[in-house]
């Protein structure tokens, strides 16, 4: 069975890290090969909507709330404290490429001065820092407000996240995220595959699976379980805690390397977000 | 003081449909708190009157079942581009807003 | 003749002559209508009366909710001289949701996103020409997966 090889090649390709057989992009063709021939009656772009790519009940509901969705609170408050000033009279355009408009693509990016990924939200805390202004709370809020607006003016951009071919420590932490991935935890003994590669599309209970391909186009995200729009980390720590794993701190480097090796998946579809869940 | 409203006016032929959403906690009353265990006091809009150029088209009354940050969507005939709709809510609390927006 | 109560709207008159309305509501909120544990109860506290099930009320909503939260409904109807819509969540703690009192320029539909704590038959309730009409529906609420 097709699937099943390619399945196997996906998981595989965790074991052959380091040699030249596998890297960043064949992981992602792999995995791309594995969705595609799964569901191949699924537009690529489409994949970018979750689980209302495969759920036609959910979908309708989902098509009603993006006709006056709750994230355009989260846009409008963001829009306002993205462009007020900081008590020293610089704002967040001074920290961004093009004044922060456009630029959620360029993330996460794996920063050679710092030796570590930089994620979109921790970028915006970096300008509060080199500001003097205090960091906000990563999950809800005020920056995933700033978060929402950002990424509203990034929508239609493609993702494109690079693992420089000449930095093994970008390298590695790519390969520290994919190892996440896959590696099972919690008392429930998932890895984020269990779900999301291997049933993804079936049914969890009343829940329809997302496939990690698309995972990462679509955040903030306004869900209806949390009442407000929250950020990418803050669903993960929720998946953690879900089955029973201890969750780590949003931000931490072990999130942000999944972070990183998450988008690297998605590259090539374009952003989405904010979006509406349930 | 509530925070603004958030609407969407738009008139075709004779009908005009007007569509909003209002941040509003909407707490029932019968959550607890996570931490303290503690209940959340109801906090939710009660009423809520949409005017066409000062003529109620439409007033609601609301209880805690209605979603947070509430969606309402109406219509009605009779409006022309340019006519100013105004949508006022208040709450359990004594909260209140209003907001006006333009018929496009 | 009987004094009815009528149905005010605030800054407006009632206009039209009434002969057997049924119960109508105030210019207030009708608070214990909505503070009635009973889907019965509170329907017979609006109104007075029972409703006739009709096929000219429409009722849009899942069927099986994504989260209970938040449900997408909207009721309209093909009938005329509509005075309210009414909303009610037969299995919530107090099932009287929403109340919409409609004008005579009203077009007789509305939106709204609701929430229900469980798998509840909702009903629609229509106030038109003095009657009281009703459609009803099964919506399914589920405990999620991972999705809680």
């Amino acid at each position: 069975m097709n699937n099943k090889i390619l399945l196997l090649s996906v998981i595989i390709g965790l074991f052959a890290g380091g040699g030249a057989t596998a890297g960043p992009e064949e992981d992602r063709t792999a995995m791309l090969e594995y969705y595609t021939g799964r569901f191949p009656d699924v537009p690529l772009q489409e994949f970018a909507n979750g689980l209302y790519a495969f759920d036609e009940i959910a979908r309708e509901q989902w098509i009603e709330m993006e006709d006056f969705p709750p994230y355009e609170i989260a846009i409008e408050d963001g829009q306002a404290l993205f462009e007020a000033r900081f008590a020293n009279g610089k704002s967040y355009a001074d920290c961004f490429d093009n004044g922060g408009i456009g630029i959620r693509q360029q993330y996460p990016y794996f920063a050679a001065d710092l030796g570590e990924v930089v994620t979109l939200e921790l970028a915006i805390n970096q300008c509060r820092a080199a500001n003097d202004e205090q960091p906000l709370p990563y999950l809800t809020g005020d920056l995933a407000a700033i978060s929402a607006y950002m990424s509203y003016t990034s929508r239609g951009n493609t993702i494109n996240v690079e693992v420089p071919q000449d930095n093994p420590s970008a390298l590695a932490a790519y390969e520290s995220g994919k190892q996440y991935y896959y590696t099972r935890r919690g008392q429930l003994n998932f890895a984020c595959m269990s779900c999301h590669v291997q049933s993804a599309g079936l049914m969890l209970r009343a829940d329809r699976l997302s496939t990690t391909l698309g995972h990462a186009t679509h955040w903030p995200v306004y869900r209806a379980k949390w009442g407000e729009t929250g950020t990418l980390q803050n669903r993960i720590i929720e998946c953690n805690s879900q089955v029973f794993a201890k969750p780590l701190e949003p931000q931490s480097i072990e999130y942000r390397n999944l972070e990183y090796f998450l988008t690297y998946m998605s590259n090539g579809l374009e952003l989405n977000g904010p979006a509406s869940r349930r | 003081m509530g925070k603004p409203i958030k609407i969407r006016a738009k008139v075709k032929g004779d009908i005009s449909e007007v569509k909003a959403l209002m941040p509003h906690d909407m707490e029932s009353g019968l959550r607890r708190d996570a931490e303290t265990n503690e209940l959340i006091p109801a906090h939710y809009i009660t009423e809520l009157v949409a005017e066409h150029n000062g003529e109620i088209v439409m007033t609601a009354y609301w209880g805690p079942a209605v979603s947070r940050n509430p969606y309402v969507s109406f219509s009605f005939t009779g409006g022309v581009a340019g006519d100013t709709i105004k949508i006022h809510w208040e709450d359990n609390q004594g909260d209140s807003s209003t907001t006006e927006a333009v018929l496009k | 003749m009987k004094v009815h109560r009528r149905l005010v709207l605030k800054g407006t008159l009632a206009l039209s002559a009434i002969a057997a309305w049924p119960r109508l509501l105030l210019a207030a909120r009708p608070d214990s209508a909505f503070s009635a544990n009973d889907a019965d109860k509170a329907i017979a506290d609006l109104f007075g009366q029972t409703p006739l099930d009709s096929d000219q009320v429409k009722m849009k909503i899942p069927d099986i909710a994504e989260n209970g939260a938040v449900v997408p409904v909207t009721v309209s109807t093909d009938l005329e001289n509509v005075e309210s819509i009414s909303i009610v969540v037969v299995n919530n703690p107090t099932p009287l949701a929403a109340v919409f009192l409609l004008t005579p320029r009203s077009i007789p539909s509305v939106s709204v996103r609701i929430k229900m704590g469980q798998t509840s038959q909702v009903r629609a309730l229509v106030n038109a020409g003095g009657n009281l009409y009703s459609t009803s529906k099964d919506v399914k609420v589920t405990i999620g997966g991972c999705g809680g």
